[in-house]
């Protein structure tokens, strides 16, 4: 069993024990303990269940590479699925449990699957699933879906914050091992600005477990001096806990600080994202060990080498009174000795080469280990824990010479460097033949914005593996023993977490997989959250094998971003509920909460839909204020509505070139209403645009369009016709407009007073300045809704103060609020089109029947070129039309114009849809705009339109102006 | 994240800062073009692997619209310049020069 030694443990604080718990257990560690540490200290060998199959699985690694050991952290607002055990810090009152079983751990019914393995081999689901079609959906998805996966997910919101910081620095240090240490030194020494990262609590790496000599000190005397040195320097920031996760484009790096993760609750920030731009990039991630590909390497209790030693070193935990070691090189007789040194039984080393004779080898034979040389595993034995091994010849093909009883086994098949910092923005890697391994290709490094190397990269991470003990060669050994059949290969397992074995990558080569990347997708190898980073390397190699190629021929897959797994709490950092995203109020926005108006987004503001009173819905709502304001008065706040300012001598001139009609002859005082098409002719916003002076225009826009069309006038200002005199600003937030409409607009404004708005002094179309109840206005008579309507603009600090004066004095004359539905209502009642309803980026105005608003005298203005292509001529083009259904009904939203036959795809035809469709309460009747082939040709033809619930309604084309066709109510 | 320099304020932005504009230098076909030319004005843009001239707007600093120099596939920038011009200033096309010996401009370039 595992268990926890009596002495020992560098990393823990025996006076601080803590109180855990896993699925339920109660269970005692220590601070400074990982989860993983102290869930083996309680010998909870069994962590978790293979993803496929349902195998029992173990801790395997001591690091961020582990791929079984995953936990659901927490519970309710703190639960967090597919945590790393062997990242969590141990703190008392943690709560863990497993996942992915089903009924418990310990019997998984899950496990049938494991029987049946034989019949899941790699592309199974591709395989099997395909016909017949409606299975996958009904039966075959929602077994696997309940049967697969991992942990599950939060169902309440986070109850922690998260915050992110910017920094700068001359060198960023990924890594505080003793080369990422020296590396910092070196740059602090140089007086550059240095940020140095480390993913653990503490500095150091690996070496201080490993008990070598650094620079002719013992290690831990050397840490102590460099660390104290480094934490002098006013130029060295250190940060640990901080995983350094990925290198982007002209030294941009993030990293995540797991602030809090060991003291939830504690008020600080769970994590803290460091964005980070970094002159240069030093890389100092050190080298993850890999495992050997023997039958039984998932068993629990099989362990990478460097893991045990951690464990017996850093923690004083054994994983069981006798481990046998397996290795293919020096390194892993660290651990043996490790075990031996405190007090554990070391039955046999088995070294896959045939010698083994360096100093590593000879003090572990000094201290009475056998050594084996030549020697495989040919089979671990045991299911829930190993309780055995037996040993055969690397050579031959696993016929057994010897079994030996052991409760653990260390591993070590060589190191991988962890190149993917390095690999992220495009360094390259070369194939190391002296380590077998992939290592950065100093020539080949990733670049930065002048040219310059942007990363480099030290120590381990380079390839330099000398202070793991490992300096010396290490052969490849990718299947052991060499000659392993079937039955053996087929128990090899590649990808612990994505349950891909020795035998899938073999099956895909033989199906003709080649690519690596293809083969990856085929058999999900490194495609978990580890992301492979013990299975890629050896995947990569039996493929290699199995097609007949090198290693360096075959590749590697692509290494993305992020290193590690990052919560999404992290990457959104403050940006959550109300501050996701900006909110544009307008100045009037508070008094409509006052009024209980229900709110809807446009673009980032939030306008009132309608204002409910006490039983109303929101449709009785709508139908009252589109009746009150056709027959008495509707106050709309329309200050969202985009305004902005044209000026300059050349100002005319330039929107002639904006708009498809003239602007330039349109007289001071007077407003028009134009187009402005993108440069293929299609309508992109439209809006009023009132003449204020000789040479300044006030241009309206769509509410969701003010930026867009802003920005667009600059830049043919800027990077087209930069020799014209004009200047724009976007004034939309200046003022606050409230519309005044219906039969009493007017009596409203001589209410107010202050100013002449009679029919003669301010007809319709026409603009004027003035005060109303002593509010500094400009007054402009246009009409979006068929009646007699004044919009009237005050600077933002009057608009709350003159919404409430003219709520006041409207209550006598029928006044009421009204929202954006009701405009909506009452424009397509009279028959006007909406940008983004009519129009979809692909419908010219033309289409639109708005011809009359295009000049035809203009040589040039945007869009003119693209509207004169051959096919906008088309008779055949969807064209504007409105529809009035048989029964009266309400033809339903983005409904179809359905036509004879089928399309090549076995579709239904169709020759047009609905674009505006609403119950008109003036008409008491459904009316709708929509586009329909030939269009207006065929008015008072009947047409059917598909509904949701299936079946069609019938309507008859005819004009799209439905009230008041004249335009005699809004021209009194 | 890319880094360019606004050569209007001066500042080193970061591209959260700026918005993309697509291909730099392209001389504008109105009416009276053909449908070849109105083709190539709207539709054929270049996409490069290596030296390639875009347009950006310094859209959260100054809001003006500048001109870069870059490779596509190494991210070197080679400068940036005002969009009021019709080709490459001379200046940036001997940086480049400098950086990639024996790359000529693009003979296309005509406005």
């Amino acid at each position: 069993m595992s268990t926890r030694l009596a002495k020992g443990g560098r990393l823990i604080n025996r006076a601080a024990p803590v109180e855990f718990s896993f699925n339920g257990k109660r269970f005692r560690g220590y601070e400074g303990d990982t989860l993983a540490a102290g869930l083996l200290a309680n010998d909870q060998m069994l962590v978790g269940r293979s993803f496929k199959y349902h195998r029992p699985r173990g801790i395997v690694a001591s690091g961020p590479e582990e791929p079984n050991a995953l936990v659901n952290l927490g519970s309710g607002a703190r639960l967090e699925p597919n945590q790393r055990t062997t990242t969590t810090e141990l703190f008392d009152g943690l709560e863990s449990t497993s996942q992915n079983h089903w009924p418990s751990l310990e019997f998984d019914i899950g496990v049938v699957n494991n029987t049946a393995a034989r019949f899941l081999p790699a592309g199974f689901y591709y395989k099997t699933f395909i016909h017949p079609r409606p299975f996958w959906k009904h039966v075959f998805e929602p077994i696997i879906r309940r049967s697969a996966g991992l942990g599950k997910a939060p169902t309440t919101g986070d109850a922690d914050r998260y915050e992110q910081v910017y920094a700068f620095c001359d060198v960023l240090v990924v890594g505080a091992g003793v080369a990422g240490l020296l590396a910092a030194k070196a740059a602090a020494d140089a007086g550059s600005r240095v940020i140095l990262l480390e993913q653990t609590p503490t500095l150091g790496g690996r070496a201080p477990v490993d008990d070598t000599e650094i620079q002719g000190q013992p290690v831990d005397a050397w840490l102590t001096a460099i660390e104290a040195d480094l934490a002098a320097r006013d130029n060295v920031t250190i940060r640990t806990r901080t995983c350094g996760f990925g290198v982007y484009d002209h030294g941009y790096v993030l990293a995540d600080e797991r602030v809090a993760d060991h003291t939830p609750g504690d008020g600080r920030p769970k994590h803290r994202l460091w964005r980070i731009r970094a002159g240069k990039i030093v890389t100092a991630t050190g080298a993850i060990e890999r495992p050997l590909s023997f039958a039984g390497n998932d068993i629990p209790g099989v362990m990478l080498a460097s893991a045990v030693r951690d464990y017996v070193t850093n923690y004083a935990v054994s994983p069981g009174d006798r481990t046998v070691i397996v290795t293919n090189n020096d390194s892993a007789y660290h651990t043996a000795l490790a075990l031996k040194s405190a007090g554990l039984d070391v039955p046999a080393i088995l070294d896959a080469r045939e010698v083994a004779d360096g100093a590593l080898p000879e003090a572990a034979r000094a201290a009475g280990i056998r050594v084996l040389t030549g020697k495989a595993i040919a089979k671990v034995k045991g299911s829930k824990r190993v309780n055995g091994v037996a040993i055969c010849a690397q050579a031959g093909e696993g016929a057994v010479q010897e079994e030996i009883a052991c409760e653990a086994v260390a591993m070590s098949g060589g190191w991988s460097p962890v190149v993917h910092l390095w690999s992220h923005c495009g360094g390259k890697l070369t194939w190391d033949e002296g380590i077998s391994a992939f290592i950065p290709d100093p020539s080949r490094p990733p670049l930065n914005h002048d040219g310059s190397a942007m990363v480099e990269v030290v120590g381990a991470a380079a390839g330099d593996l000398s202070l793991t003990g490992s300096s010396v060669a290490i052969p490849p050994v990718w299947v052991m023993p060499q000659g392993a059949p079937i039955q053996l290969r087929s128990k090899m397992w590649l990808d612990y977490q994505n349950d891909v074995k020795v035998s899938d990558v073999q099956l895909a080569a033989r199906e003709g997989y080649q690519s690596v990347e293809h083969t990856k997708r085929y058999t999900t190898l490194g495609m978990a959250t580890d992301q492979g980073k013990l299975s890629n390397i050896n995947g990569l190699a039996v493929l290699a094998d199995a097609l007949g190629q090198e290693i360096p021929q075959v590749g590697t897959t692509t290494f993305r971003p992020p290193y590690t797994p990052v919560t999404i709490g992290a990457l959104a950092g403050e940006s959550r509920g109300e501050i996701f995203q900006p909110l544009r109020r307008t100045p009037m926005h508070e008094a409509h909460e006052k009024a209980g108006a229900y709110f809807e987004p446009v673009g980032l503001w939030r306008r009132p839909y309608c204002f409910p009173r006490a039983g109303e819905t929101h449709e009785q709502a709508v139908h009252r204020e589109v009746l009150n304001t056709r027959t008495n008065l509707g106050l709309l706040d329309a200050s969202t509505l985009g305004k902005i300012i044209v000026k300059g001598p050349d100002a005319g001139r330039f929107l002639d070139m904006l708009y498809t009609g003239v602007m330039s002859t349109l007289p001071v005082g007077k407003c028009r209403y134009g187009l402005m098409c993108n440069e293929q002719g299609f309508l992109s916003d439209d809006g009023v645009v009132a003449r204020i002076d000789e040479d300044t225009w006030l241009c309206h826009t769509t509410s969701g369009g003010a930026d867009r069309i802003h920005a667009w006038m600059e830049d043919w200002l800027q990077c087209e016709w930069w020799d014209w005199k004009v200047y724009t600003a976007n004034v939309t937030e200046q003022y606050a407009q409230v519309a005044v409409v219906g039969p009493n607009a007017r009596k409203l404004l001589q209410v107010l007073g202050g100013m002449d708005v009679s029919k003669e002094t301010l007809p319709f179309m026409q603009w004027a300045d003035g005060t109303l109840a002593g509010f500094p206005v400009r007054v402009y008579r246009i009409s979006f809704s068929g009646e007699l309507s004044y919009e009237i603009a005050v600077p933002s600090s009057h608009g709350a103060a003159f919404w409430a004066a003219c709520v006041d004095a409207g209550r006598a004359l029928g006044a009421m609020p009204y929202g954006t539905e009701c405009l909506h209502v009452m424009r397509a009642e009279k028959g006007f089109i909406m940008i983004g309803d009519e129009t979809d980026g692909t419908v010219i105005p033309q289409d639109l029947g708005l011809d009359w608003a295009i000049s035809k005298k203009k040589a040039d203005f945007l869009g003119k070129r693209g509207q004169e292509r051959v096919y906008l001529a088309s008779p055949d083009r969807w064209k504007l039309v409105g529809f009035e259904t048989l029964d009266g009904s309400v033809i339903p939203d983005g409904a179809y114009i359905i036509a004879d036959g089928t399309n090549a795809n076995g579709q239904r035809n169709v020759q047009g849809r609905v674009t505006s469709t609403y119950y008109s309460p003036t008409l008491k009747r459904g009316i709708a705009m929509g586009l329909l082939k030939q269009g207006p040709a065929r008015n008072g033809e009947v047409v059917e339109f598909n509904t949701v619930a299936g079946g069609t309604v019938k309507a008859r084309v005819r004009d799209m102006v439905f009230y008041d066709k004249d335009g005699e109510k809004q021209n009194v | 994240m890319l880094i360019l320099e606004c050569p209007y304020c001066g500042v080193k932005a970061d591209e959260t800062e700026l918005s993309p504009g697509y291909e730099a230098h392209l001389k504008r076909f109105g009416p009276g073009a053909s449908p070849e030319e109105f083709e190539a004005y709207m539709f054929a843009r270049k996409n490069p692997k290596g030296v390639h001239f875009e347009r950006w707007r310094h859209s959260y600093g100054c809001g003006k619209w500048f001109l870069a120099a870059r490779c596509t596939a190494t991210l070197e920038v080679f400068g940036t310049y005002s969009s009021q011009v019709s080709e490459p200033p001379a200046d940036i096309i001997a940086k480049i020069q400098a950086r990639r010996p024996g790359w000529q401009p693009d003979g296309k370039v005509t406005k």
